[in-house]
């Protein structure tokens, strides 16, 4: 059995995927897992997972474009520039 | 542009790693691809793996408390090394039985510095420091693989080995610095190793013509890792007063090393599995995975 | 006193130097990696009791003649099967916890809180141990290897603490081979753990 395995580093860190291990069960993914990513002090904690309970995620359709929901959907550059230059005609 | 989004098409698969792509292990990879890095990934699981057993010769052997636990800590980290690479190539769909079945009946191979004996404590320094050392300038290279699992679980194996170049200068710095005969066996270990340890980067192909280089499963070439090697190296050997046994070898003024041509025949030899140790390290690995399949077969079942 | 930590250091320290051997060849490169920090824990823990003693712990560990070395008989035992070896785990893990418990209720804290500590790591050890004789139980291998080595455990505990031992895993109490002489095995890891010392003469380091 593959146990996917996501290591936490320090305090107020995510946890991230570290690698795999294969063990029967999760006693002895833990007892293994413990020292084959933690042994040198490296993780303060440990997420172990059986591979076949990851359901993934890795398509999207986006087929018309919804720019909006994305960074690149505001160009505000050349209304700003003009917001910014009517301002100061105002106050000049 | 995502791998995911390359066309099944080897050309512009090529393009895109040429142009720095990494890819995931559900990607769609081209056949030769995957065999390529089938090998040389696996070759790199079967070196950490025999890479134990000539420094854990001396794990029974060691001198002080602080080195014994050192000494045995770094064995362990190239038995986790071994776990981690193989788990990748599993992932490829080579199973780790068939791996080490493979290494055993000699078709796949390892590296030739561990084709060789450890006659001395001197050895567990120098191998420590400068076979590590050789070892961690391949793997940092190995970084920027094109297979983004393997490049990953590098950062660890790097970080790890950084260690051992620690526990290896350090071995080597009580020595030179003890007795006169302590200072002779450190030389003469040196002596021993320099001519693996030049050869250990491969023969100087040009990197356009490696096919590990081509696929950008190798981000450099052999002998840029050399040259690498020999510039960090050289100049810490020295320091201490010892002597590379090669008196051809110099820095020239453009900054390149010049040193007399490595023995590639004896190379070649040591890897298809003609070392002085292969035979008796093979023979040794197969004992005790053959003495121990009840146990597994036991975890399976 | 003297005589029980020194006993406790090198058993620690003999199990350890034993265990460290499997580093690079158990069954599994998972439990290779995770069989290798025990061996090196019982060694730290050899160490720490150690400095208790002495202000060099490399001179205690290394510079005595055999029959200084206080260790019980079945720590001495090359054990490269499998079975052996978790056998030899697991029951040593039960009589150490026996020991070590008794010594966290000492008089001295400094004996008390290191035994403390040791416990700390031990109960990772105890958990593996527990966790591979689970497995292993009704192998035949693993049955006979426990057989073999019972008379051994029980050597390790003073006699007054080994009807606890025997409750705990459950096996009726037989004649003990006791600590106070060594098999031929002690001897031949002495050879070779003190050989690279012995090398050199004075004044060389390592």
């Amino acid at each position: 059995m593959i146990w996917e395995i996501f290591r936490r580093d320090r305090a107020g860190q995510p946890f991230e995927h570290a690698g795999s291990i294969e063990a029967p069960d999760a006693e002895f993914a833990d007892a293994w897992a413990r020292e084959q990513y933690g042994r040198r002090g490296e993780s303060i904690a440990l997420w172990l997972v059986p591979r076949d309970a990851v359901h993934v995620v890795s398509d999207w359709a986006d087929e018309f474009d919804l720019k909006y929901r994305r960074v690149d959907g505001y160009s505000i550059k050349a209304r700003l520039k003009e917001a910014r230059e009517r301002a100061s005609v105002k106050s000049g | 542009m995502a791998a995911a989004e390359i066309s099944r098409d080897e050309q512009a698969f090529l393009e895109y790693v040429q142009g720095g792509g990494q890819v995931e292990t559900t990607d769609w990879l081209p056949d030769d691809y995957r065999a390529k890095l089938v090998k040389f990934i696996e070759m790199h699981g079967n070196s950490e793996l025999m890479g134990v057993l000539p420094e854990r010769e001396w794990i029974l052997r060691a001198p002080t408390l602080q080195r014994k636990l050192a000494l045995t800590a770094k064995v362990q980290d190239e038995v986790g090394h071994a776990q981690l690479i193989y788990r990748v190539v599993e992932d490829l769909g080579k199973p780790r039985e068939q791996c080490l079945a493979d290494l055993i009946s000699g078709t796949s191979k390892f590296h030739n510095v561990f084709h060789y004996p450890t006659k001395t404590w001197g050895d567990v320094g120098v191998i420590a420091w400068l076979v590590d050392a050789a070892a961690i300038i391949s793997q940092k290279a190995l970084l920027k693989c094109s297979y983004a699992p393997y490049a990953r679980i590098m950062k660890k194996i790097c970080w790890e080995e950084s260690f051992h170049i620690l526990h290896g200068r350090d071995v080597i710095l009580a020595m030179v610095t003890g007795t006169p005969a302590q200072f002779e066996l450190v030389q003469e270990a040196l002596d021993r190793w320099w001519g693996p340890l030049m050869q250990f980067h491969g023969n100087p192909i040009p990197a356009d013509e490696d096919p590990m280089f081509t696929w950008r499963i190798k981000s450099q070439g052999n002998e840029e890792a050399r040259q690498q090697f020999l510039d960090g190296y050289v100049p810490q050997i020295l320091e201490l007063g010892l002597t590379v046994p090669d008196p051809k070898l110099r820095k020239r003024e453009d900054g390149v090393w010049e040193y007399t041509e490595p023995d590639w025949a004896e190379l070649k030899s040591v890897v298809t599995g003609h070392g002085p140790r292969t035979a008796d390290r093979l023979a040794f690995r197969a004992r005790y995975l053959e003495q121990e399949q009840w146990v597994r077969d036991a975890l399976a079942a | 006193m003297n005589e029980l930590l020194l006993s406790l250091a090198d058993d620690e320290l003999v199990i350890g130097w034993r265990d460290s051997e499997w580093t690079g060849i158990a069954p599994m490169l998972e439990e290779d990696v995770a069989f290798s920090s025990i061996a090196q824990n019982e060694i730290g823990h050899a160490r720490a009791l150690y400095e208790l003693l002495t202000d060099d712990p490399d001179a205690l560990a290394f510079d005595r003649q055999l029959d200084a070395y206080r260790c019980a008989p079945l720590v001495e035992l090359r054990l490269l099967d499998w079975a052996h070896a978790i056998a030899r785990r697991w029951l040593y893990e039960v009589a150490d916890e026996i020991r070590i418990s008794a010594l966290m209720a000492h008089d001295d804290p400094a004996i008390a809180g290191l035994a403390a500590k040791i416990n700390r790591e031990e109960a990772y050890h105890r958990m593996h141990a527990e966790m591979w004789r689970e497995r292993l139980q009704d192998a035949p291998q693993f049955r006979a290897a426990v057989d073999d080595l019972w008379p051994y455990a029980l050597g390790v505990l003073p006699a007054k603490q080994r009807e606890s031992l025997a409750a705990r895993v459950g096996r009726d109490e037989v004649a003990a081979i006791e600590r106070g002489t060594h098999t031929a095995e002690l001897a031949e890891l002495w050879n070779e753990m003190t050989m690279v010392r012995r090398s050199a003469p004075a004044g060389a380091q390592w």
